[in-house]
């Protein structure tokens, strides 16, 4: 193999000036340093500096007008269309029949109602607080089992596949049993819960440990990161991104099967949650009150989405170079 | 440093110390020889390129010396455990410049509040005064592996293993880190066992140059390399020595196209 530098006939001093003063010296057997200056070693620290600013990203955050126009303004738009095909489709007599579709001030008019009666953040407290409980308890059982599935050969052999076929059952299907075992209380609700979100937060983290490039644990061990120490110090962090989008999904499938349970099993001492909100409208048929409920139990799930966890997810990958904006 | 270095000396006589050492894998016609009866010594503060075409085993060699693998014959003895860097910066992404280099004084028990003071004089070391909060990201090649030897070096280990760490780099910022690294390993007398398949590269760098042959890896030949440092690669005595330990390489190859 021949050398891959390539010489350039650089204007150095003369090179046998050099050699001459080797004759004389051992350096290599007695491990004699020598420390001469020469002007090359003074240029260095410049050169570095020069190399370091040359070829550093420049990276900044956008500014207020660019985020108004690239992510307020599309989804604005969007809502604004819906709106006005939604109350053409009144106003031109399209669907004439109020208890199939009402007007959108008829919605709104429900809305109003609500929150003049002071009901309307009950209702929205009711049921967030139980989802948001119901995660909290999902993230203390979905981890260490996330952790075990991912760390522990056997485990993983045993439950692995069972814990990502439950993610395509529907937690619907647990409430039936979930009411029998436990009644009509708040723990079903949590159990529901639960079952519905735990596989997807295992699921993730066990994808993000996966995901660990190899020589983030071979960096870990030269320095003495083993055992539990290395799962604390470079396992999790480098699993995160996975388990953070394992967080997301399995919030998405909380507050889904918590909408499930409140509407199958409606109950006076349950207090009055947004599935509750949705059966009784639907009883009542009361198709105002209805899509009220449902914009209600939308609106919910992407602000919950749109405060904790996206902005979670966004702030670990861009503090991993991991976001790339175009 | 001085003290330090006559401390290490006293304590054992060598950084590393390979004995008959041979590595078989399982492969698919058996039991494959990668590394075949390599016995080495790093004397402390020593510099030692290893030098080799494909299929020397050298990474798999650096890997025994570092305990990520066990040989199959053969004893390595080294004064506590070695620090390793990669061709790859191998930083972790989640935790800035600075915190990167504090995880590993963390690792090795150094109290928290000396971490940062630490911590930035390494940086200082590596000149990357400002770059405690960069994120690793945000720095470029030649930046990263600065940072990745800083944290190499606040191991403190008595033998810094290195795994052609230049190599993914550009031919400037190459040229920059070997002087770097000769003025570092001048500074903190600590002792290298440095990898790489470039010949300049290893006789710009090194004390000794050690020639394996490949397939199985065995010591081929060595060279002392008298020059005095500060070296260029480019400089004549550099070339010289290059051109010959090239052609034995050279030969080294040839042998493996023969039959």
């Amino acid at each position: 193999m021949a050398s891959t530098e390539t010489t350039t006939a650089s204007g150095a001093e003369p090179a046998d000036a050099r050699t001459s003063d080797t004759a004389a010296s051992d350096t290599a057997t007695n491990g004699a340093r020598t420390t001469g200056t020469r002007p090359a070693d003074a240029e260095l620290p410049g050169i570095e500096a020069g190399l370091d600013a040359l070829e550093t990203e420049q990276s900044g955050r956008p500014s207020l007008r660019q985020t108004l126009v690239g992510k307020v303004l599309p989804p604005v738009t969007a809502i604004v269309v819906v709106l006005v095909v939604w109350q053409g489709l009144i106003t031109f007599k399209i669907v004439d029949d109020p208890t199939k579709l009402p007007s959108p001030s008829d919605v709104a008019q429900a809305f109003h109602t609500d929150w003049l009666k002071g009901d309307l953040l009950g209702y929205i407290w009711t049921s967030v607080s139980r989802g948001l409980l119901g995660f909290f308890f999902a993230l203390l059982i979905g981890t260490p089992l996330g952790l075990l599935v991912a760390r522990v050969r056997f485990v993983r052999a045993a439950i692995g596949p069972i814990l990502s076929g439950l993610q395509s059952l529907p937690s619907v299907a647990w409430v039936p049993p979930a009411v029998i075992w436990l009644g009509l209380n708040n723990s079903m609700m949590y159990a529901v819960i639960l079952l519905g979100a735990v596989p997807s937060i295992a699921n993730g983290l066990v994808s993000g440990v996966d995901q660990v490039p190899p020589l983030f644990l071979r960096a870990g061990r030269t320095m003495g990161a083993t055992g539990l120490r290395g799962t604390w110090h470079v396992t999790l962090p480098a699993a995160l991104p996975g388990y953070v989008a394992g967080m997301k999904q399995g919030w998405a499938f909380a507050w889904r099967s918590l909408m499930a349970a409140e509407i199958i099993a409606s109950f006076p001492d349950l207090g009055v949650g947004l599935g509750q909100l949705l059966e009784n409208a639907r009883t009542a048929s009361d198709m105002a009150m209805v899509f009220e409920a449902i914009l209600l139990i939308l609106f919910v799930g992407i602000a919950i989405d749109l405060l904790i966890f996206s902005p979670l997810e966004r702030w670990v990958l861009r503090s991993r170079g991991l976001l790339v904006k175009s | 440093m001085a003290t330090t270095l006559a401390k290490a000396a006293e304590a054992v006589e060598t950084a590393a110390r390979l004995e008959h050492v041979s590595k078989s894998f399982a492969g698919p016609g058996g039991q494959q020889l990668v590394l075949d009866d390599i016995s080495l010594d790093v004397a402390p503060g020593e510099f030692v390129t290893l030098l080799g075409a494909s299929g020397c085993g050298k990474s798999t060699l650096l890997n025994l010396v570092a305990g990520l693998d066990r040989p199959t014959a053969g004893s390595i003895t080294t004064d506590g455990r070695p620090a390793l860097m990669f061709q790859e910066h191998a930083l972790f992404p989640w935790l800035t410049a600075g915190k990167n280099i504090e995880l590993a004084l963390r690792l090795r028990g150094v109290p928290k509040n000396d971490r940062k003071d630490k911590a930035e004089r390494l940086l200082e070391l590596v000149r990357l005064k400002g770059a405690y909060g960069k994120r690793v990201h945000e720095l470029s090649g030649g930046m990263r592996q600065r940072v990745a030897l800083a944290r190499a070096l606040a191991q403190e280990s008595n033998l810094l293993l290195m795994d052609e760490p230049f190599a993914a780099l550009d031919a400037i910022t190459r040229d920059v880190l070997h002087d770097e690294l000769t003025r570092i390993w001048g500074e903190t007398g600590v002792s290298v066992l440095f990898v790489t398949h470039n010949v300049r590269e290893a006789v710009r760098l090194a004390q000794r140059v050690v020639l394996l042959s490949s397939r199985p890896g065995r010591v081929a030949r060595e060279w002392t390399v008298d020059i005095p440092q500060p070296r260029r690669i480019e400089d004549a005595p550099v070339a010289e020595l290059s051109l010959e330990i090239t052609e034995v390489l050279r030969g080294e190859i040839r042998r493996h196209g023969q039959h």
